[in-house]
C-alpha cells in the first residue's frame, strides 16, 4: 500500500520524504564532500570531471552545472546539503532561496522586509498595507 | 540534585551567527534583532547555570544521507564548531558533561526513548548560534553543554507529542541525577519559514504568535499539532518547531515568562524566543 502523503498538494513545496530523499542519496554525497577545502578548490578546478566521480544521474549534473536549485530539489535534493555547495560558491541562504521563487535577490528581500510570503503563496506586503 | 531551572528557545538562524562574526550587529537590518536579546544575555549572566541541555538540529553536517538519528545524544568530552563549507565559526570548543549526558541516555532509553549515543561529532550552527545570541563572544562558554539533535530535516521528523513527552523523560532523568547541578533546556529552531520551491519566503505571524502563547501556556494543546498543519502554517523548514517542545516537556506545567521577542525577518526566517523559568 502507498504511503499517505497529505503534503503532496502544498503549492510550491517539496518534502523531503523517503522517496525524494532516496533519489537524492548520490547527489547529496556529493554535497557533503564540499564541507572540506580541498575539495571545494578541486570542484570549482573542474566541475565536471569532479561530478563525474558519483553515480548521480545525468539530470542531477546538469542541475547542480546550472545551479538550477528548485531543479536540485526536485531530483532529490535538501536545501541543507545543497548549501555546502552555494556556500562554496560564497552564495547564501537567501541568494539560494531567492533564486527559487523567480525573484531577484533584491526583490526577494524587499519581499522579506515587508513580511515574506504568506502559506497561499502571496506576498503578505498587501496584508500589511490593509493595516 | 540536579534541577532543570529554566527553558529558553530561539531561531538557529546561520546568518545572525556570521552577523556576529562579521561585527555587524549594529547595521540597520540587524540591529532590530540583536535588540531582542540583550535582556536575554544580562538574564544569562544572572541566572548561569552549570549545563545546558541544547536540542537542536543537525544541518547535515555531522549526520548526512548516511545516518539520520531521529534523537541523538553528545555524551563526549568536547564538541568541534563544524566546517559547513564556508568554514568553521571563529567560537570557542563547546564542553560537554559527560557524567549527566550518559546518565540521561540510560535514563532515557529505559523510559522507551532509543536514543542514538554519539561521542564524535561537530556542532553547526543550530547549536553554535544559540550560544552567541545568549552569550555574546566570550572567550570559553560559561557553561558546559550537551548536545541534542533531532532530525528534522528527512521527513518524517518525530511528532510534537513525541517530542513533548520525551522532554517529561528528560526531566525525569535529570532529577534523578545525583550531583548538585543547575540544569537549563534550550530548544531551538524556528519559526515559520520555508527555503525551499516557489514558496520560499514563507512568514505566518499569526501562527506564530499563537504558537508563542500556547508553548507557554498550554503545550498539551500545542503538542497535538499534527506534521501537517506545521507544513502548511509554518512552512516546510518551520517544523522544526517540533524541537521547542522538548524544552517545554521538561519544564513544569506552569512556568513564569521572563521574555518573550518576535523579529521579522532574519533573511529568511521569522525569529522567535522565549526565556521560561520554573517555579523556585
Amino acid at each position: 500500500m502507498a504511503l499517505e502523503k497529505p503534503y503532496a498538494d502544498v503549492p510550491g513545496t517539496t518534502i523531503f520524504d523517503s522517496d525524494q530523499a532516496r533519489k537524492g542519496y548520490h547527489l547529496s554525497c556529493f554535497c557533503m564532500t564540499l564541507m572540506k577545502a580541498e575539495n571545494r578548490d578541486r570542484f570549482h578546478a573542474n566541475e565536471r570531471a569532479y561530478l563525474d566521480e558519483w553515480p548521480m544521474t545525468e539530470e542531477q549534473k546538469q542541475a547542480v552545472l546550472a545551479r538550477d536549485y528548485n531543479q536540485m530539489i526536485w531530483l532529490g535534493g535538501n536545501i541543507y546539503f545543497l548549501a555546502k555547495l552555494f556556500a562554496s560558491d560564497g552564495k547564501s541562504f537567501q541568494y539560494a532561496a531567492a533564486s527559487m521563487t523567480g525573484m531577484s535577490q533584491e526583490e526577494y528581500a524587499n519581499m522579506m522586509l515587508n513580511g515574506g510570503r504568506s502559506p497561499d503563496g502571496q506576498p503578505n506586503e498587501g496584508v500589511k498595507n490593509r493595516g | 540534585m540536579a534541577k532543570i531551572t529554566a527553558g529558553v528557545t530561539m531561531s538557529h538562524v546561520p546568518a545572525l551567527g556570521a552577523a556576529i562574526d562579521l561585527g555587524k550587529t549594529g547595521d540597520a537590518y540587524w540591529a532590530p534583532a540583536f535588540k531582542g536579546f540583550e535582556l536575554s544575555k544580562q538574564w544569562m549572566k544572572d541566572n548561569t547555570p552549570d549545563v545546558v541541555f541544547l536540542v537542536y538540529n543537525d544541518h547535515m553536517t555531522a549526520f548526512s544521507l548516511d545516518i539520520i538519528p531521529t534523537f541523538a545524544i553528545g555524551c563526549a568530552e568536547r564538541f568541534q564548531p563544524a566546517d559547513e563549507g564556508w568554514g568553521p565559526r571563529p567560537v570557542p570548543v563547546v564542553e560537554g558533561h559527560p557524567e549527566l549526558a550518559w546518565h540521561i541516555a540510560q535514563s532515557v532509553i529505559q523510559q522507551d526513548f532509543d536514543l542514538t549515543i554519539v561521542n564524535k561529532m561537530d556542532v553547526d550552527h543550530g547549536l553554535t548560534v544559540p550560544l552567541s545570541l545568549m552569550c555574546g563572544q566570550p572567550k570559553a562558554w560559561p557553561f558546559k553543554v550537551i548536545p541534542f539533535p533531532v532530525n528534522v530535516v528527512t521527513y518524517p521528523p518525530p511528532s510534537g507529542n513525541r517530542c513533548y513527552q520525551l522532554g517529561k523523560a528528560i526531566r525525569r532523568a535529570v532529577d534523578s541525577f545525583d550531583g548538585d547541578l543547575n540544569v537549563q533546556i534550550w530548544g531551538t529552531g524556528g519559526m515559520s519559514h520555508q527555503l525551499q520551491g516557489p514558496r520560499a519566503g514563507l512568514i505566518n505571524k499569526p501562527f506564530d504568535y499563537a504558537f508563542l502563547d500556547g508553548i507557554v501556556n498550554d503545550p498539551e494543546t500545542i503538542a497535538k499539532i499534527p506534521h501537517i498543519d506545521y507544513v502548511r502554517q509554518a512552512g516546510s523548514e518551520g517544523i522544526e518547531l517540533v524541537m521547542w517542545l522538548i524544552m517545554r516537556g521538561a519544564l513544569d506545567a506552569k512556568v513564569k515568562q521572563i521574555h518573550r521577542f518576535h523579529h521579522v525577518p532574519t533573511s529568511n526566517t521569522a525569529l522567535g524566543h522565549l526565556i521560561l523559568e520554573n517555579p523556585r
